[in-house]
């Protein structure tokens, strides 16, 4: 299994050791993202240390995506879904509930803060929730200082790159 | 090998030539070899052994005298841990044509590969100073060089890391398993000889879940809802239902088949030692995947509740396949 060496860290803007936390946001397209969209309009400001993926439904993340975003450099994963009862799919965020559940035992055995680590149901009206929530979660992976795990923790850190795509 | 060219060999051996190594494994994967039998004949009157520190007397030295590419094939087992197990694998790496990981620990790190869940550091401390049994009073800790009367004694270096093989050198195939089976070795041995080798690169078992050759796949329900996870020796197990349907933690969903369904024959569920199929990236991270969607409940104090009857999730999710996840380690602390 060779290693994506090709594909660039997490965060080109924040260059490792900047001190700036990024966090990888999944957000889902029903109720977060809406939200997200709605801080935007709204002219809600909010730290610019997120990085929002767009999925279908929170349920859509699979535990390996957030395995990844911590492998490849990320000091924190949110994940953003459609409160309990609300999922667009019936079912999905319950399954992201369980997944989340069980993921944040294995990474807390792996030595990641739990605060690195967070699960909000976020409705598509609630602009000012997501603004909280991501300005307490980069105020709480700031304080914990960069995290150096998987490939972030044993490849020296590469420059920060250009972003290619304007 | 002998030169193509050559219509017929005098005197240069026509057997192709093959070694075997083992690193940091258990020994489990020598035996598997000799598990084949009677089949070991056929190998051993196929190929000429050139080097298999367990069972013939040939050393590194023998290895290091032969032409690069000499070998047909070396099958390595065993993660990597220290410098001498990266050195060996380096020059088998450069005297053989073709690269095998042979069983769990080379393939993904294996049992061995849990050690990442400490540093070097935490694990020399216990083993050598703080386990109970351990009667060390002059507090000596291994070293790489030592004196004796002016001479030098050497050890092999401790890595922090523990490492899959492909994490070290290339590898040009790998065969699954803790250790791989009977079945699946002369399999690949004779796909080899035969010049039928897959592409590159490829796990030399199928490429779909163990439920798919699992002997119990009919009384599967439709939809999996487990209330309540068990462990083996906590209840009677029937022997011809699926076994999560049972309760127990089976991770054949979420695992390569070609076993042959071995542990489910015997009544105990899958641990996942042939590791993930090759649309998977990280074993673990598919398999809890697996695992959570099945719980039977929305609530979260319900969900924390049942899976809290799972033991040691790394241990479980990742038992041989930590080094090769994601994370590969557990993190370091914070400078």
């Amino acid at each position: 299994m060779p290693e994506a060496t090709h594909t660039p860290e997490v965060g080109a803007r924040a260059a490792p050791g900047s001190g700036e936390p990024r966090i990888v946001a999944f957000f889902c397209n029903w109720c977060t993202y809406i939200a997200a969209d709605l801080a935007g309009t709204s002219r809600l400001k909010y730290p610019p240390n997120v990085r929002v993926i767009r999925t279908m439904c929170s349920g859509r993340v699979d535990p390996q995506f957030v395995l990844e975003a911590f492998a490849r450099g990320a000091d924190g994963v949110l994940i953003g879904g459609c409160h309990p009862g609300d999922c667009h799919y019936q079912e999905g965020n319950y399954k992201t509930l369980r997944r989340y559940m069980l993921l944040r035992r294995v990474l807390g055995a792996m030595g990641i803060e739990p605060e690195r680590f967070r699960l909000e149901w976020i409705s598509a009206s609630e602009a000012d929730r997501l603004k909280g929530v991501i300005g307490e979660m980069v105020e709480q992976v700031r304080a914990l200082g960069p995290l150096r795990i998987g490939m972030a923790a044993e490849a020296p850190a590469e420059p920060a790159r250009e972003e290619v795509a304007a | 090998m002998a030169d193509p060219t050559m219509a017929e060999p005098k005197t240069a051996d026509p057997k192709p030539k093959v070694a075997f190594y083992w690193c940091a494994s258990c020994g489990g994967c020598e035996e598997a070899v000799v598990d084949l039998a009677e089949g070991i004949l056929d190998v051993v009157g196929a190929v000429d052994i050139a080097f298999w520190p367990v069972a013939l007397d040939f050393k590194r030295h023998d290895v290091e005298a032969l032409d690069d590419r000499a070998l047909l094939a070396s099958f390595i087992n065993g993660a990597i841990r220290t410098t001498e197990q990266e050195e060996m694998a380096h020059l088998l790496r450069r005297k053989s044509q073709l690269l095998i990981a042979f069983g769990a620990c080379a393939h993904l790190g294996g049992i061995p590969g849990l050690a990442n869940l400490y540093d070097r550091e935490s694990i020399l401390r216990q083993v050598y100073l703080d386990s109970p049994s351990t009667d060390n009073a002059e507090q000596t800790l291994p070293q790489v060089e030592f004196r004796e009367d002016g001479r030098p004694l050497t050890l092999p270096g401790f890595a922090e890391t523990v490492r899959a093989l492909d994490q070290v050198v290339e590898v040009d195939y790998y065969l699954p398993g803790c250790p791989p089976t009977p079945k699946i070795i002369a399999g690949a041995v004779q796909a080899l000889l035969a010049g039928q080798a897959p592409p590159r690169g490829a796990v030399l078992a199928p490429d779909t879940a163990l439920c798919d050759e699992c002997p119990r796949k009919d009384s599967k329900p439709e939809r999996l809802a487990v209330g309540e996870f068990k462990r083996p020796h906590q209840v009677l197990v029937d022997e011809g239902t699926c076994l999560l349907a049972q309760g127990l933690l089976c991770l054949g969903p979420a695992t390569r088949a070609g076993c042959g369904a071995l542990c489910i024959g015997g009544n105990m569920p899958c641990t996942g030692c042939f590791g993930p199929t090759s649309r998977v990236r990280d074993y673990g991270g598919k398999a809890l995947s697996a695992v959570a969607s099945i719980v039977a409940s929305n609530d979260r104090a319900e969900v924390e509740r049942i899976l809290a009857q799972i033991p040691d999730a790394v241990g479980t999710f990742y038992r041989y396949s930590l080094p090769s996840s994601l994370l590969r380690r557990r993190a370091a602390r914070a400078a």
